[in-house]
């Protein structure tokens, strides 16, 4: 697991890397690579990175299902946009859904305490709508996703604090 | 459509009766500030509140019912006279007279006794029996100039007390302010007292409370249609973000279930059509739907989230939230030519605007340095001013039908909680104690007092 995390980070960083250097970006605020917020829209953008780990040793199937559904995909305050890690923990989950064909998926899209109610709403609806179309570019069919947002109803973590904010601003993954 | 003209031209005429009335009345009573006429209580620059003294009623019934009635009825009336925020009410302990001892009408009354206090307005109760009816006489006075303002007599008894104080109270503010329509208001809200969230109703100063779902899920955005026929609000009691609109008296329902969220309901000002926010087509538009929940037409065309709206009083604008320049901010649209303008500037959160009654302002929620404060902003986009400040996290203004209040939540003291405020930002109080916590408040006119 942690020879799998490792080599997911070491392509991420040289793609990181390569983009910043090819786009000439004037601002890079954080390491990982801007990611286009409208990932639907843009198919183009969707990064070529590393394809879907399929690890040497047989898995156990039960722990990439339950990966599959206990692995959230964070985000940054006010942002729907998709994270280099989050974007790995999707490739991992586009894999799984293909290989079980008969697993469908709602993805719940959660924000943190902070902010106004409809407007949390709306953008939890953001959240989740980014990942399924970012499944959907990884091939998976949008039949078989659905989404709903809770907005700022459900915090896995309830303290006030930045940690659990930052846990709190998800996407959740369940299997049908 | 014609009894509502109708209607309509009534109020413009009594508003013009009741200004007449009391610019005269301000004129004589304070000079130097009389000349602003119209809009003497509204001037922030003039804004004082009036101090009014409210003794207790004289009960001549000499029954049991009458001696409580009249402990009862002047508490009842001083109260919901402070509500208003327009009064400032002496302290009991400072009275030098006592009307309930010594007779309420002008001639019994030494109006120095009042003037040396510092009253300007003076209220005096008495209940009066004839034959078998109980009636409570009530008299507004002013003080410097000892003469009665108003005079005013209603047949009373138990049950109907505070129905004729706040009828006796909306005479009262009507002529002192030219405003009505705070005294017929209903708050709609959420409460999580059941464990669930639900939506509850009360009268305009917290009274009353009524639980009037019993979905027992999550709920959002309650809001009623002006004549107080229709509920519209968010629940995901079948799994899913869907609007209901609840026809309250047959309590038929209508169902908007787009795939996506559909939420943040508001109603066009008296009609049957509100708008709301549904993501079915990838991102939040805002849609204009029938009271039955019919699409009417798409009113917002921009990628990114589209949600919040609140009309204009004459409902030919729309303000509303959106995403479309990166962060939210409140933005207006013409509803006839769909031109949109950006209204908020500064900072980088700006949600949840509320259109004012008298149109010229909007009220909302902005975010500064992670915490939420009500703010209001001229519909020009000057004038921007913060309500709250250091006091926990302020969210959904709303206005009151007479534009004088602003009700908010705010966690201020620990759990959400209903608050209310002047439009000033003044005298911010609890608005009403329940079990649990309460949020998402909608201030809404309801024109029959019969439908609860």
């Amino acid at each position: 697991m942690k020879t799998k995390l490792f080599k997911g980070l070491m392509l991420m960083t040289m793609l990181a890397a390569l983009l910043v250097t090819v786009s000439c970006q004037k601002k890079v605020e954080t390491a990982a690579p801007e990611v286009p917020k409208d990932t639907s829209v843009s198919t183009t953008a969707t990064p070529k990175a590393p394809p879907p780990s399929v690890p040497s040793t047989t898995p156990m199937v039960d722990s990439e299902k339950e990966a599959f559904t206990s692995e959230d995909i964070n985000f940054a305050f006010d942002d729907s946009s998709l994270s280099a890690t989050a974007q790995e923990i999707l490739q991992r989950k586009a894999a799984y859904m293909k290989k079980n064909a008969a697993v469908n998926a709602v993805i719940e899209g959660h924000c943190d305490e902070r902010g106004t109610t409809e407007y949390n709403i709306a953008l939890g609806d953001r959240r989740a709508q980014s990942a399924k179309s970012f499944l959907v570019d990884l091939g998976v069919a949008s039949t078989r996703l659905t989404t709903i947002s809770y907005g700022e109803e459900m915090p896995v973590d309830p303290r006030q604090t930045e940690e659990a904010y930052a846990k709190n601003r998800r996407a959740h993954f369940l299997a049908k | 459509m014609e009894v509502k003209k109708k209607n309509m031209r009534a109020e413009a005429i009594g508003k013009c009766l009741g200004l007449c009335l009391a610019a005269l009345v301000l004129g004589l009573m304070v000079p130097e500030q009389g000349r602003a006429g119209y809009d003497y209580l509204d001037i922030k620059k003039y804004f004082k509140k009036i101090p009014t003294a409210v003794p207790r009623f004289q009960d001549s019934t000499g029954t049991e019912s009458g001696d409580s009635m009249a402990r009862e009825g002047s508490k009842l009336l001083e109260d919901t006279l402070d509500f208003t925020r327009y009064f400032r009410m002496i302290d009991h302990g400072a009275f030098l007279e006592y009307p309930h001892e010594t007779g309420v009408s002008a001639e019994k009354i030494n109006f120095r006794n009042w003037t040396g206090i510092g009253a300007e307005l003076l209220i005096t109760g008495g209940l009066v029996k004839d034959g078998e009816d109980t009636w409570l006489e009530l008299r507004l006075f002013d003080t410097f100039k000892s003469k009665l303002m108003l005079g005013k007599r209603y047949k009373i008894d138990a049950a109907n007390q505070r129905k004729v104080i706040r009828k006796f109270c909306a005479e009262v503010v009507k002529l002192l302010t030219g405003l009505e329509g705070l005294f017929d208001s209903k708050i709609v809200f959420i409460s999580t007292g059941t464990g669930k969230k639900e939506v509850f109703i009360c009268d305009f100063d917290g009274y009353d409370p009524k639980q009037i779902t019993n979905d027992r899920s999550i709920i959002h955005s309650p809001a009623m249609s002006a004549d107080g026929k229709y509920l519209a609000y968010t629940s995901y009691k079948r799994g899913n973000p869907d609007l209901y609109i609840m026809e309250r008296g047959s309590k038929k329902e209508f169902i908007v279930n787009q795939k996506g969220s559909n939420m943040s309901p508001a109603w066009l000002p008296g009609e049957a059509t509100l708008a709301a926010s549904l993501s079915f087509s990838g991102d939040q538009e805002i849609y204009l739907l029938t009271a039955t929940g019919k699409m009417i037409k798409r009113l917002t065309r921009s990628w990114d989230i589209d949600v919040s709206p609140s009309f204009s009083p004459d409902g030919r604008q729309m303000a509303f939230v959106s995403k479309r320049a990166g962060t939210p901010q409140i933005f207006i649209q013409d509803l006839q030519t769909e031109q949109t303008r950006r209204l908020t500037f500064e900072g980088r959160y700006n949600t949840s605007p509320a259109w004012s009654p008298k149109g010229d302002t909007i009220a909302y929620a902005a975010m500064e340095g992670g915490q939420l404060n009500i703010n209001v902003i001229g519909v020009d986009g000057n004038n921007l001013k913060a309500l709250t400040q250091q006091a926990g996290d302020n969210e959904s203004p709303t206005w009151s039908p007479d534009g004088s209040l602003i009700a908010f939540s705010s966690n201020r003291d620990g759990a959400e909680r209903l608050y209310v405020m002047s439009k000033f930002g003044d005298d911010q109080r609890r608005l009403l104690t329940l079990p649990g916590a309460q949020k998402e408040p909608k201030w809404s006119y309801i024109a029959d007092n019969n439908q609860n």
